[in-house]
């Protein structure tokens, strides 16, 4: 699938979206949003967590925002889906768009934006319910009464993040007695369940042991084109495995910032700033 | 032959263990002269029959019928309001607020205070000032009233142990708030809801000073919640302290009382996790 790069396509296809019958009659040449930051700064109080940070993160596209740990990324990526709103204290300021629609918009629709904008935490979170309703309970609550739609909704997301076969028999027991690996895939399954535009992932694999995690770093892959991601991560490998984009964070004066951004080619391995080489060869950070 | 380390570590264990059977034995010793002294008047005519001369025959039955109406009239009033403003705390007033602030330390203050001053307090409001006089009602009120602050910062404890992780999931899927609380929130705080229902049925039991007051001590069977009715737990104080020749009966009331309190903690907990299940399903 071809990326798309924002421009006239882009607002062509935001439009296209807002009606679901042309988009479920058109759904192959659909593409997902893309997403721009302009400016960013999230602070707590005094404390600034990321200064003036912008960002183009393209339609369907892994964009990785790479850096130490206390850099702001978490928050930069909280901004996205307004997490922020519940955090004590914190403020957001600058222009995030997915697409043509403006996130930090006081009118804009927080119940739309959080379904079109899913996230996966760093440990795994699923709620203390069976696994069947851990995708159905979101799904409920987002207006699907329908029964049957439901059972298949839950089958598709199952099967999408690779966890049916491990789990179709089992269904309705809990959720909290799945591996950590299993755990973090039923999570990215209730996301997608609720088909999001955008999904943000705040370093998905740290919290799990290497064969879970090169799963779900497989699944992330497996997205590209489907969804436009944004990914949290310290690990640089992982970052070169499966990146379109990078955005390098770090700390500057005591406040997070994103000094180089791009291709994740050209971040990763031809750097012009200095700190970004260093972390590159493994000589800082 | 073992090192001075060794020594201390086989010391230490050896004072950890005397203390741990110290405490064990003072409930050992209680149960074992509730038993010793009980036990001989306990038969199924002592369960089936109300009590006579005073106490020092007879049963109990009217005094269970009169205590099962004061606690279910106790836990009606405390579990909807309690949960109610535990779920207050926890969910709709930012922690260190003034709000906050005063409702917990009111609550506080409300724990250390007497039962007699609930007693007074009952008697004032319910039995003298709206006119309930010495009844069932009037004492399950009060008996509300006293186990309340017990009952909220329980359940607020225990609401506030739900992990922060499940709350963050919520908010990114945009769950509803009370689909939260009643899906996610309560279910996961149950066990520790289960505990204050628990502490706060003790409590209630236990208390013979509220009931004095404002239940009454009357030992025939109520007809309703408007008639005077005697506790189990004021009866043994009366066995024992009033009536020469009763501590016989006043043990084997504590007994039924005893058994009483261990039935109904089976049950919440039985109930609690039924509910949880259920909720879960829903």
């Amino acid at each position: 699938m071809k990326i798309l790069d924002l421009g006239f396509k882009l607002d062509r296809n935001e439009i296209v979206r807002e009606s679901p019958d042309i988009k479920a009659c058109s759904n192959q040449q659909i593409y997902p949003p893309a997403l721009t930051l302009k400016n960013v700064t999230v602070s707590y109080g005094q404390k600034i967590a990321i200064e003036n940070a912008s960002l183009s993160a393209s339609a369907g596209a892994i964009t990785v925002l790479v850096g130490p740990s206390g850099c702001g990324k978490s928050s930069l990526l909280a901004s996205i889906n307004r997490l922020t709103d519940t955090f004590t204290n914190c403020n957001v300021k600058g222009d995030i768009h997915i697409g043509l629609k403006s996130v930090l918009d006081p009118d804009s629709n927080l119940y739309q934006l959080r379904r079109r904008v899913g996230m996966v935490f760093q440990q795994p979170n699923p709620f203390p319910l069976s696994i069947e309703e851990n995708i159905s309970f979101p799904l409920r609550e987002h207006g699907e009464r329908d029964g049957k739609i439901i059972r298949q909704k839950i089958i598709s997301a199952l099967q999408s993040v690779g966890l049916w076969d491990e789990v179709k028999d089992r269904l309705n027991t809990s959720a909290l007695k799945l591996s950590g690996g299993q755990q973090q895939r039923l999570c990215i399954a209730r996301c997608i369940a609720l088909e999001p535009d955008v999904i943000l992932f705040d370093e998905p694999c740290s919290a799990l042991d290497p064969i879970s995690a090169s799963k779900v770093e497989a699944l992330i892959k497996s997205f590209k084109g489907r969804y436009t991601i944004i990914m949290v991560t310290h690990n640089l490998a992982q970052a070169r495995r499966i990146a379109d984009h990078v955005a390098m964070c770090w700390v500057q004066e005591d406040c997070g910032c994103i000094i180089e951004s791009g291709d994740a080619k050209s971040v990763l391995e031809h750097s012009i700033h200095p700190v970004t080489q260093a972390f590159c060869q493994g000589l800082q950070g | 032959m073992l090192s001075l380390t060794s020594r201390r570590d086989q010391l230490y264990a050896l004072f950890i263990w005397t203390v741990a059977l110290l405490v064990a034995a003072v409930p050992l010793m209680m149960l074992w002269d509730l038993l010793y002294q009980g036990v001989p008047q306990i038969s199924l005519d002592f369960l089936l029959n109300d009590p006579l001369d005073a106490g020092r025959q007879g049963g109990v039955r009217s005094l269970l019928i009169s205590t099962a109406w004061i606690l279910g009239i106790c836990l009606a009033v405390t579990l909807p309001l309690g949960l109610g403003c535990a779920l207050y705390l926890n969910e709709f007033v930012l922690p260190g607020s003034r709000s906050a602030h005063w409702l917990g330390l009111s609550l506080d203050i409300l724990s250390g205070v007497p039962s007699i001053i609930f007693g007074l307090f009952g008697y004032t409001l319910f039995a003298v000032y709206l006119g309930m006089g010495f009844s069932i009602l009037s004492g399950g009120l009060s008996l509300a009233c006293m186990v309340l602050p017990l009952f909220i910062r329980t359940a607020e404890q225990a609401l506030r142990a739900c992990p922060i992780s499940y709350r963050q999931a919520a908010v990114a899927l945009n769950i509803s708030h009370q689909g939260f609380i009643r899906h996610i929130l309560l279910p996961s705080a149950s066990d520790g809801i289960a505990v204050a229902i628990i502490l706060s049925t003790g409590r209630a039991l236990a208390e013979t000073a509220v009931l004095i007051f404002t239940a009454g001590y009357v030992t025939r069977l109520p007809d309703s919640m408007w008639d005077s009715g005697r506790s189990l737990s004021v009866h043994i104080y009366d066995l024992a302290m009033n009536v020469p020749g009763g501590m016989d009966n006043a043990s084997a009331t504590a007994i039924v009382l005893v058994a009483l309190i261990i039935v109904i903690n089976s049950s919440v907990l039985f109930l609690i996790k039924r509910w949880k299940n259920k909720i879960q399903k829903t």
